[in-house]
């Protein structure tokens, strides 16, 4: 079968190859002296037509569909950033529309003519400072929103932010939350981590013992959330596409973004029409093999919701009670109660772990 | 002009096959070879995106027939192994911006052109020119073995970020493969620094009697800029790639620390993964201008020529371009928004970037006036170039979006920046490039290329390109990440199959229509009609020479140079042009006033060249 295709490939090219010598021969052979214009001319026809059709394709796709390329947006900061987009659309297809009319209307109008000269026309200074001026003037304003927007969004996240840690690592995400009792996240050290404790949580650190992991990023709606990104293997990258959210997860470094959802995943769910609506994190900085399959799924709640959800987790150290063998003696009875271990489940962990 | 007597060899020195054909000296075979080897890779970088477009755009497609081809890295249900998958685009944006864009289109045109309209007899010096193809050539063979080696080759992004090009643990193309590309890559740059030196060399030192400056083609201006850009970038790739190998062979911690990979801790600490971007971009955005400020420069040569008219704002060009050249050294940071990057620099970078779409627009309005009121003659190469200005149009005004933090937030790393720099840099470079071989095919083998063969090339290439990526800016504002194998784990990204469907046809027919210039190109060598000693009234010195120049470029004395190259239509001409090398005291019907006072002084060129020939 490959073979006949091979040759079904070969004989076509060899009639190709045919078609062009005979046209080749046939030029040679009548000596006409060819009319190039008329090859000019259809060049710059096409040029026209070119520009005439990829418009209309341009406008006709961009309105008709619109949602499908559009995602709907749930964040604050989101809001004004997609905001910054379309003013930056709005000045660019102007600018593109006009000079792509104007050049390929040039191409036509401006096709060869032997009974006409070309313009000596080398220069003009008011023409390139205009030009210069203008896109200069335009930039300024474009510069001036988005360097504010920026600052804004990278600015320092408020003391009531809910943080949240987000952890890359070959080919997964995890979360982990500060527990409701301290409300702040335990340290971690890279060297501490092993098969169970994935976090390297150093059980040295009073805020450690209540911290859960979570495979759901839990948001609350309409407080400010501070991501707290860290990698362990290599560079991976949290994307969230509906809170306009991307920040690299750097391995040796944190990194942070603050938003603010603004809207439950049930309210989009609404929004959207779709009542399978979720939320996604998705990783944009290549990583390896599983880099397309780092999806986490992400649920927007209402804060008394979140409250609920929050108080309803497990902490990590209840979970793993002979991690309790590496709390300092003095914190030991702290990091029970944080934890909501007893007592004695601390004590035959630490037979067990004696044995 | 009909002048086909070729049998000017004055100038001729005779050597045997190895020295004129392999181990030449001379700056137009050196220029062949590299446009040669530039297209072998060329077509494979195109072949590589074809198969990786076959995984977007068919994702259920059984692909077991590219097993001949691929062996194992086809799994046994049919599909591209995943990392693999990783490689082919860590190959393809290696291969077409370094030895596509780099070297074939800087090492062709750069070397031919350069001592052609400068009026030099050759590059300073030939060897080391010699030696610039042979580190290419030896450079090209290491990234071609690491193509066959059983790891595969490196896989983490033409960019090879570390930790994961650092870690053989993280990828597979990490092992060998990386070992391979990052020695290539150390050839590579020896190979550049040595034309580098050369062309700006050649460009000082040996321009020809009167070719001041100011009067040289912007093709030359083009070229010597690069030239610097890349002197000035490329050792810190280089410095890059060392500091790489440390830590990949010697324990070093430039860049790793805190890492926890395959159950184990690594000892390395301190390192920062950050500092690797830092200097990769640091050579990475001018690259972005190395690659396109040649292509800009071929542009302007083949418009002005073709509108039979001169370019419009000759001054205002030069200085755009060195105005990029300069701000391309201080925009690299706009790469790394997102990567947790102190965000005061991200404010700044911003707004250097911004200001680099300045110069560039400028160039655009100076490409359209110049086509204003000309007399276009659509050859090929003006074909490509106006191509060009469309692509770096379409392009470039992305560019806008993306260069300004905040809005780069969402579109980072999405298939709006593929659909960005594909445009601006990639499709915009390869027209030059194409231009250019259509444009001075005539002086590389003294035969014309079949045009009708280059319209169909042409229009095939323009419009599937623009199909290729015109529907990647929709697809980027959805959001969907670049480098993924496929997107089908997402919900958010479950759309767009039909425009990826679209996207790979395309440029399996852009690829495709790549054959019929190559046919074109190996036909007219040994067939084409003969060309004419000025195929298309030209004004630069190059079509002074010979059909076939020899050694040495002119059999007799160098022209001298006394006008600009851009005398095109000049009024009261009696032809519309008026190539450099015309005194203006044979020109005195179309004169302007200041150059009528410049025929005395015509005589004075002279004697300087007397007095020059007597040192000699």
């Amino acid at each position: 079968m490959n073979m006949i295709i091979g040759l079904g490939v070969v004989l076509v090219v060899a009639i190709l190859y045919m078609i062009f010598r005979i046209g080749r021969l046939m030029e040679v052979a009548k000596e006409k002296k060819e009319d190039d214009n008329a090859w000019n001319n259809i060049n710059a026809i096409l040029f026209l037509l070119f520009m005439v059709f990829g418009l209309i394709g341009f406008f006709y796709y961009s309105f008709k569909h619109y949602g499908t390329y559009e995602p709907p947006v749930a964040s604050e900061h989101g809001v004004v950033t997609d905001n910054l987009f379309w003013i930056t659309m709005a000045i660019t297809v102007v600018a593109f529309v006009a000079i792509f009319i104007v050049m390929f209307w040039f191409t036509y109008i401006y096709r060869y003519d032997k009974n006409r000269r070309a313009a000596f026309f080398a220069d003009n200074h008011y023409l390139e400072i205009t030009w210069t001026v203008i896109p200069a003037t335009v930039l300024a304003l474009l510069i001036f929103k988005g360097l504010r927007v920026w600052g804004d969004i990278t600015g320092p996240a408020s003391k009531e932010a809910v943080v949240i840690e987000m952890i890359g690592q070959q080919f997964a995400w995890t979360a982990r939350y500060p527990g409701v009792k301290d409300r702040e996240l335990g340290h971690h050290n890279y060297k501490l981590i092993d098969a169970s404790n994935e976090f390297g949580l150093d059980l040295t650190d009073k805020n450690s013992f209540d911290d859960f992991k979570s495979l759901t990023l839990y948001l609350p709606k309409g407080k400010e959330v501070l991501l707290k990104i860290r990698a362990k293997d290599v560079i991976h990258s949290v994307f969230l596409p509906h809170f306009r959210v991307k920040m690299d997860a750097v391995p040796g470094m944190q990194t942070q973004f603050k938003f603010t959802p603004t809207k439950t995943t049930e309210e989009m769910r609404t929004e959207t029409g779709n009542a399978k609506f979720n939320y996604e994190m998705a990783c944009t900085e290549v990583c390896g093999r599983g880099h397309f399959s780092m999806r986490f799924p992400v649920i927007v709640v209402e804060p008394e919701e979140y409250e609920k959800w929050m108080a309803s987790q497990t902490p990590w150290l209840k979970q793993n009670p002979d991690y309790m063998k590496y709390v300092p003696a003095n914190l030991k009875e702290a990091a029970a109660i944080k934890a909501g271990l007893s007592l004695d489940g601390i004590q035959t962990a630490n037979s067990v772990s004696l044995k | 002009m009909e002048n086909h007597s070729h049998e000017e060899h004055g100038h001729e020195h005779h050597g045997n096959f190895w020295t004129t054909y392999i181990f030449s000296e001379d700056h137009k075979v050196i220029a062949k070879q590299f446009l040669i080897t530039g297209m072998i890779w060329a077509l494979i970088g195109g072949t590589l995106s074809v198969i990786f477009r076959l995984q977007l755009g068919f994702p259920n497609a059984n692909l077991s027939w590219l097993k001949p081809l691929l062996g194992g890295w086809i799994t046994a249900e049919g599909k591209i192994d995943p990392e693999f998958y990783l490689a082919l685009v860590t190959m393809h944006g290696t291969i077409m911006v370094f030895f596509v864009l780099t070297a074939g289109l800087s090492g062709t045109f750069s070397n031919f052109l350069i001592p052609l309209q400068v009026g030099a007899r050759d590059m300073a010096s030939g060897f080391m020119n010699m030696l610039s193809y042979w580190f290419f050539f030896a450079s090209s063979c290491v990234m071609f073995t690491s193509l066959f080696i059983s790891t595969g080759p490196a896989a983490g992004g033409w960019v090879i970020y570390p930790p994961l090009s650092a870690l053989p643990q993280a990828i597979s193309g990490s092992g060998l493969g990386m070992t391979l590309w990052l020695v290539s890559m150390a050839l590579f740059i020896i190979s550049s620094l040595l034309g580098s030196i050369n062309y700006i060399t050649t460009v000082i030192n040996l321009r020809t009697v009167g070719m001041s400056f100011t009067k040289l083609p912007l093709t030359i201006w083009a070229f010597f800029f690069t030239a610097i850009i890349g002197i000035l970038s490329f050792p810190v790739l280089f410095a890059a790639a060392l500091l790489l190998i440390f830590d990949r062979s010697f324990g070093t911690s430039f860049y790793l620390s805190d890492i926890y990979i395959g159950g184990e801790a690594l000892p390395n600490e301190g390192g920062s993964p950050i500092l690797f971007q830092h200097l990769f971009w640091f050579l990475g955005h001018p690259e972005v201008y190395i690659v396109l400020l040649p292509a800009l420069g071929i542009t302007s040569e083949i418009i002005s020529t073709n509108s039979r008219k001169p370019i419009f704002g000759y001054k205002a060009m030069v200085g755009s371009m060195l105005f990029i050249a300069v701000l391309s050294f201080v925009v690299w940071a706009h790469h790394m928004f997102v990567t947790g990057m102190n965000p005061f620099l991200g404010s700044i970078f911003t707004l250097l970037t911004l200001i680099i779409a300045v110069p560039s627009a400028v160039k655009i309005f100076n490409y359209v006036t110049t086509i204003w009121r000309g007399n276009l003659r659509f050859t090929p190469a003006m074909l490509f170039s106006i191509g060009l200005v469309s692509f770096f149009l379409t392009g470039g005004i992305t560019g806008l979006f993306v260069g300004n933090s905040a809005v780069d937030i969402q579109l980072h790393d999405t298939y709006f920046i593929v659909a960005h720099f594909h445009l601006v840099m990639g499709a915009a470079s390869f027209f030059g490039m194409v231009a250019g071989v259509y444009h001075w095919f005539p002086k590389m083998f003294g035969r014309m290329m079949n045009d009708k063969l280059g319209y169909i090339h042409f229009w095939i290439s323009f419009i599937g390109i623009y199909m290729v990526f015109f529907p990647m800016h929709y697809i980027g504002i959805a959001g969907f990440p670049r480098r993924y194998y496929t997107w089908t784990n997402f919900e958010t990204f479950g759309g767009f199959t039909d425009l990826n469907m679209v996207v790979s046809v395309s440029a399996i027919i852009s690829v495709g229509a790549q054959f019929i210039f190559l046919f074109n190109f190996i036909y007219s060598i040994f067939r084409g009609k003969l060309a004419p000693a000025n195929p298309w009234q030209s004004n630069t010195l190059e079509w002074t020479t010979p059909r076939h120049p020899q050694h040495g470029n002119w059999p007799g004395e160098i022209p001298t140079v006394y006008r600009w190259p851009y005398d095109y239509s000049k009024p009261g001409a009696k032809e519309d042009y008026i190539p450099q090398h015309i005194p203006f005291s044979e020109t005195p019907e179309s004169n302007l006033p200041h150059e009528s006072e410049l025929i005395k002084l015509e005589g004075m060129d002279n004697t300087i060249r007397v007095e020059e020939k007597k040192h000699h």
